[in-house]
C-alpha cells in the first residue's frame, strides 16, 4: 500500500522538478524585451537585404526596386503630397476660434517632434498617437475632431512630419508594465493572422517585402511608418496611418477596427519602436 | 433501360429530402445560428468582411421571398463565422511562430 502511494509521489516530485527546470526557459522566451526585439527586427531586414542602405528602408517599396526608386526620385521634384503639405502648414498656423493654435498643444510648438510619436502616456496608461493628439488638441480648444482617415488629418500630419524630416525615430517605452503590455499587444497584433485570407501584417511586410501582390511591390515592415502620412496613387489622395491599417485589414477580408482603436495604437507603438534610429521621411508617396 | 430507370429512381429518391423548398422557418433558424456565430467572432474582434456580406445576402434573399437562397447564404455565413472564431482561438498562441527573434 505504502509503495503504491510512494510511486505516484515520486512521479509528482520528478514532474515538479522537471517543470521547475524547464519553466525559466519558457518564461524567458515569453519575456517582453523591446530592446532585443528591435535589434532582432532590424537585423532581420539588414541581413535579408544587405544591399539596401539602412536609412533607405523608410522609403518602402522604393528601397526594394531600383527602377521604382528612380521614378520616385523624379516624382519627388513635384511630389503629389505637396498640396496637402501646404494646406497642413496653413491649418497648423491658423488660430482656433479661441485664438489658440496647434502649437499650444505640443512640445516645441509642434515643430520637429514627429519622431517622438506615438508615446506612452503614463497618466492615462495608453498609447497616444500624433493623430489622436491632434484631435484632442482640437477638442480641448472647442473644435470638432477631424476624420482620422484622410483630408485635414493627413494634411496636418504631413506638415508635422515634414518639419521632422531626417530626425531619427525615437520612441520610448517607460518602465511601466502597462507600456510593456501595450508594446506586446502591438507586437501580437502585427504577427496575428486575420481575415479570410489568413494574413498577418507580417505575411506581407516581413515574409514578402520586395515581392509583388498584383501590381504592388510590398514594402518592408522596417521603417514603414516613418513615411506616414502618404499620398497613394491607388487612393488618388492622401492617407494617414489609420487609413493604412484599415485598408490592410480590409484587403485581408477582415472587418477593420475603428480608427485609433487600442490595437491600432499599440501596433503603431510597436512598429515605430522597432524603427528607432531610422529617419522620418514623411510625407511619402506610394504607388 | 432497366438499369437507367433504377438509377433515375434512386437519384430521385436521394434528392427528395433536399428538394423540399426551404421555408421561412428554415431561414430564421439558419440566420439565427449564423448571427450568433458572427456576434461571437465580432466579440473576439475578428470579424470577416465575407461573413457580413453573406449575412446581408441571406437577409436580402429572404426579404425577396427566396428562402432557398437565404438559407444557403445564412449557412455560408455561419461557416465563415466559425472559421474566423477558429482562427482567433488558434492565433492566440500561433502568432508567436511568426515572430522575428
Amino acid at each position: 500500500m505504502n509503495a503504491r502511494i510512494h510511486i505516484p509521489l515520486a512521479s509528482l516530485v520528478a514532474a515538479l522538478v522537471a517543470l521547475a527546470l524547464t519553466s525559466p526557459d519558457v518564461v524567458a522566451a515569453d519575456k517582453v524585451d523591446p530592446v532585443a526585439d528591435a535589434r532582432a527586427f532590424q537585423n532581420f531586414f539588414f541581413q535579408k537585404f544587405p544591399n539596401v542602405k539602412h536609412e533607405d528602408f523608410v522609403n518602402g517599396p522604393y528601397s526594394m526596386n531600383e527602377d521604382m526608386k528612380r521614378q520616385w526620385q523624379e516624382k519627388e521634384e513635384f511630389p503629389p503630397y505637396e498640396f496637402a503639405l501646404e494646406a497642413g502648414k496653413e491649418m497648423f498656423s491658423t488660430p482656433f476660434k479661441n485664438g489658440k493654435t496647434y502649437a499650444d498643444c505640443f512640445p516645441n510648438g509642434g515643430i520637429g517632434i514627429r519622431q517622438n510619436y506615438p508615446y506612452f502616456d503614463s497618466g492615462e496608461g495608453k498609447v497616444i498617437t500624433l493623430e489622436l493628439a491632434l484631435n484632442r488638441c482640437r477638442e480641448a480648444n472647442g473644435e470638432a475632431p477631424y476624420s482620422y482617415i484622410k483630408d485635414e488629418m493627413a494634411s496636418l500630419t504631413a506638415y508635422m512630419a515634414y518639419t521632422s524630416r531626417g530626425k531619427l525615430m525615437d520612441i520610448k517605452i517607460p518602465d511601466d508594465p502597462r507600456a510593456l503590455a501595450a508594446y506586446e499587444n502591438g507586437k501580437r497584433y502585427f504577427y496575428t493572422r486575420r481575415g479570410q485570407m489568413n494574413f498577418s501584417c507580417a505575411s506581407c511586410h516581413v515574409q514578402s517585402p520586395g515581392e509583388r501582390i498584383r501590381a504592388e511591390t510590398l514594402a518592408p515592415a522596417l521603417g514603414i511608418l516613418n513615411a506616414m502620412p502618404i499620398y497613394r496613387s491607388e487612393w488618388s489622395g492622401m492617407g494617414t496611418t489609420s487609413r493604412r491599417f484599415v485598408t490592410c485589414n480590409s484587403q485581408t477580408r477582415a472587418v477593420p477596427l475603428e480608427p485609433q482603436a487600442d490595437e491600432y495604437r499599440d501596433v503603431e507603438y510597436f512598429l515605430s519602436y522597432v524603427a528607432n534610429g531610422l529617419p522620418i521621411s514623411g510625407p511619402g508617396a506610394r504607388p | 433501360m432497366k438499369l437507367s430507370l433504377g438509377l433515375a429512381m434512386l437519384l430521385a429518391l436521394s434528392l427528395a429530402p433536399s428538394a423540399r423548398a426551404a421555408s421561412e422557418a428554415d431561414y430564421k433558424a439558419a440566420y439565427a445560428a449564423a448571427e450568433a456565430a458572427s456576434k461571437e467572432a465580432a466579440g473576439m474582434r475578428n470579424q470577416w468582411t465575407v461573413t457580413v456580406s453573406a449575412l446581408a445576402a441571406a437577409k436580402r434573399a429572404a426579404d425577396g421571398g427566396d428562402f432557398g437562397r437565404a438559407v444557403a447564404a445564412a449557412r455560408e455565413a455561419e461557416a465563415l463565422a466559425k472559421a474566423s472564431i477558429f482562427q482567433a482561438v488558434s492565433e492566440k498562441e500561433a502568432w508567436k511562430a511568426m515572430e522575428i527573434r
